[in-house]
């Protein structure tokens, strides 16, 4: 018998989505402005980085209020517990159709390895890639500001491009563990619908 | 209204005429004789054949004609600048302290003394026993050899900037002054150059517009473009894609609106060039404690209203990189000059001349082998305004390339900007035995037996060339490479034709404008190789992992079901 519950409401599946269109588009036009090859044109490819990157801090702004008004910050709060069977179902597990070690519930949506991948692009990738790409938009205030003495573009944008490989392989990762869920299927359609079906 | 008719006029029999010379230039080299060049009527204005009418200027108060002073049958120039002087009382002392009658500069951040009677050029070299010929681009009369009164008030030339009849030519050899009859010139080659009616020039006197400048400036170098690559006779009428300030149908400067003179001492030195104008407010005219000819003075550093990133990139990079495209957009500039191969006769023992595919002189016997380009892209160099010149009695390295005025600066001196500049390349004579760079005495009058155009001999040239500024020749003489640098910053472009984003950071011909500047990271150009190669490895074997993680899942889920069907 299959039980349904709701996961996502209705501000996280939207942030969900538009976050991910817009990393997805980020990470196109920033990887041509970085050189990697040429699809909009360099001018356009600069201007459409930088309205999507503005676009994503809005986002962002109105995520973090969500989760501190809602309390869903807790979500996130890292634990060690089952970590272990999370790694060992995706090792051995789900080749032998084993249960999922994870019941998602309101209340815990994510299990402990989304958790601490989730923490982790929030507190460390994120930072990286805001900080750097501020840094970079404001680039023409350095002088003004006296930032031209800590900083150099070089080192900017190296880092930023760190993180933006970051970022790309979480995606890579991230798009794929969603068919790892208690069908191929349902963690897609909770972020969707909402409404996630566990056994 | 009606005068602006008449200049035009004026320009235009001055145009056609200087086209038939030029045409008459490029005779036969057969017909060549050893003197004078064939280059020489190049080097300066165009003669009108019919007198043209005299161009008044409109909004003046004083109408020249009507002064009793200058109603005069003058027989010589200086007789002129005595009658301006009248008047005009300071005029000459004025001009006196200017660069346009010393001919020195002394450079205060080097402490060089600079100048065209100090430095060694790779073009014509040097003026030193040549004024005669050379002195035709001095603002003054009579300056033949070192004894020359710099003094002498009426010896000052008011009419080469001021007349504006467009019939004053400065003929090289004639140490500054007009010709006062009429005469054949080149010798030989059948064409005359009537005498100057110098009332007439006096009578016409107005501020100096752009071919009073362009007579002397538009030639530098022996003829028509061959020096700056941003300068040459295609500014005497310029469309508003050659230049967007001088467009005769837009703008319309003359260069003095720039190069706003004050005491007839004129801004905007490429001895001393302002490379980086702080230009936080315009300050156009009027103030006199800054450089009026640069782009900030009317512009100032943030010009980009709807582009605050353009600004940003004004602050390291000179205006004139992204908004002069390419220099030498209306002629072909001379862009190398080889001496070592000058002195080569034909069969019956004449100089003679060659020209490449392109129609320009690709070699003069008394000049060496020439290469000549036209729209060509600048050479792109931090500068940040000190110029450092090899002078005569700098200790060069013959083994090396030779810099005749190297351009300091930096990314990280905070006084630099990205500039382009033409890259000129020469070969010219320098002692063997001192290590130093040598004058040749080129041009010969009556009777000279020394000069290299008129015998063709090294060893005597450079003798008698030395011997001008007391120096010794030991004797051995060879070649050296010399490279001389020149800012370009005329002939700026509309913006629509000014450099593209992708030009430097997204080329299309795979060589972007600014890649060999130093210090620069460039969005698009600079990744950091290792960075990259981790980053998308890494990135890779994430996909490869979850592709075989999901290939090993149906794997396994089909031999699940198939067990189960069993």
């Amino acid at each position: 018998m299959s039980n349904r519950i709701y996961v996502f409401k209705v501000f996280e599946r939207f942030w969900h989505w538009s976050q991910a269109l817009l990393i997805i588009a980020l990470l196109v036009t920033g990887f041509e402005v970085h050189g990697s090859y040429k699809l909009l044109g360099f001018a356009t490819a600069v201007d459409t980085h930088t309205t999507l990157a503005w676009t994503l801090v809005g986002l962002w702004v109105f995520a973090i209020f969500w989760h501190f008004t809602t309390g869903e910050w807790k979500q996130y709060i890292p634990t060690l517990q089952k970590v272990d069977a999370m790694v060992k179902f995706y090792a051995y597990g789900i080749f032998t159709n084993a249960p999922h070690p994870f019941k998602a519930t309101t209340l815990k949506k994510h299990n402990p390895l989304q958790r601490l991948a989730y923490l982790g692009v929030m507190l460390f990738i994120g930072p990286l890639i805001w900080f750097t790409g501020w840094f970079y938009i404001f680039h023409d205030k350095w002088v003004e500001w006296g930032w031209d003495q800590y900083l150099s573009l070089e080192w900017v944008a190296f880092f930023h491009t760190v993180a933006a490989f970051m970022m790309l392989i979480f995606l890579i990762a991230h798009v794929y563990l969603t068919t790892a869920g208690h069908t191929p299927t349902s963690h897609i359609k909770a972020m969707i619908t909402g409404w996630e079906e566990t056994d | 209204m009606r005068a602006k008719h008449l200049l035009l006029l004026t320009l235009f029999a001055g145009a056609t005429a200087w086209s038939a010379l030029a045409a008459a230039n490029t005779a036969p080299s057969g017909a060549a004789s050893v003197e004078p060049s064939p280059d020489y009527p190049k080097m300066t204005m165009p003669p009108p054949e019919v007198k043209p009418p005299v161009a008044k200027p409109s909004k003046s108060t004083a109408d020249h004609s009507k002064f009793k002073e200058l109603q005069v049958d003058f027989k010589s120039g200086p007789e002129v600048t005595a009658a301006c002087l009248k008047c005009h009382t300071e005029a000459a002392k004025q001009v006196q302290h200017t660069k346009h009658w010393t001919f020195e500069f002394k450079n205060p951040q080097t402490g060089q003394m600079l100048g065209k009677r100090h430095i060694i050029n790779n073009f014509c070299t040097s003026i030193s026993s040549n004024q005669e010929f050379c002195s035709a681009c001095h603002v003054g009369y009579g300056w033949k050899d070192n004894s020359f009164d710099f003094a002498a008030q009426d010896k000052v030339d008011c009419l080469v900037c001021h007349e504006k009849t467009g019939t004053y030519r400065k003929l090289p050899g004639w140490a500054g002054h007009p010709v006062y009859q009429d005469v054949e010139f080149p010798p030989h080659s059948g064409k005359i150059v009537k005498a100057v009616d110098l009332k007439a020039a006096a009578q016409s006197v107005a501020k100096s517009g752009r071919n009073n400048c362009g007579a002397c400036h538009f030639f530098g170098g022996g003829g028509d473009a061959v020096k700056h690559g941003d300068i040459d006779t295609s500014l005497s009428n310029p469309g508003k894609y050659l230049d967007v300030h001088m467009d005769k149908d837009g703008l319309n400067f003359s260069c003095g609106e720039c190069h706003k003179t004050s005491g007839h001492e004129v801004p905007g030195s490429r001895y001393a060039v302002t490379a980086k104008d702080e230009g936080g407010k315009a300050h156009m005219r009027g103030k006199e404690d800054k450089n009026p000819a640069t782009c900030q003075a009317c512009h100032t550093n943030a010009p980009h209203k709807h582009h605050a990133r353009l600004n940003t990139h004004a602050e390291k990079i000179a205006c004139q990189t992204c908004h002069i495209p390419e220099f030498a957009r209306g002629k072909a500039t001379k862009m190398m000059w080889d001496w070592s191969t000058a002195g080569k006769l034909d069969k019956d023992g004449k100089p003679f001349t060659t020209k490449a595919p392109n129609g320009q002189v690709a070699y003069d016997s008394k000049k060496g082998d020439f290469r000549y380009e036209a729209n060509v892209i600048p050479t792109y160099v931090w500068f940040n305004g000190t110029v450092n010149y090899t002078l005569a009695d700098t200790k060069l390295d013959p083994s090396k390339l030779v810099q005749i005025n190297r351009f300091e600066g930096s990314a990280s001196d905070g006084k630099s900007k990205i500039w382009p500049i033409k890259v000129f390349s020469g070969k010219q004579p320098y002692d063997k035995a001192t290590n130093q760079l040598l004058i040749p005495h080129t041009y010969g009058g009556e009777g000279d037996d020394t000069a290299f155009w008129k015998v063709f001999d090294w060893n005597k040239a450079l003798e008698a060339g030395m011997r001008s500024v007391n120096q010794n020749f030991s004797g051995e003489y060879g070649f050296v490479s010399t490279e001389m640098y020149w800012p370009i910053t005329h002939m700026v472009a509309p913006k629509d034709d000014a450099l593209s984003c992708a030009q430097c950071h997204q080329p299309s011909i795979g060589v972007g404008r600014l890649d060999g500047v130093p210090g620069v990271y460039m969005p698009g150009r600079s990744a950091n190789k290792l960075l990259d190669t981790a980053g998308w490895t890494f990135a890779l074997l994430t996909l490869l992992g979850v592709l075989g993680h999901g290939a090993g899942r149906i794997y396994a889920a089909k031999k699940q079901g198939a067990k189960h069907h069993e």
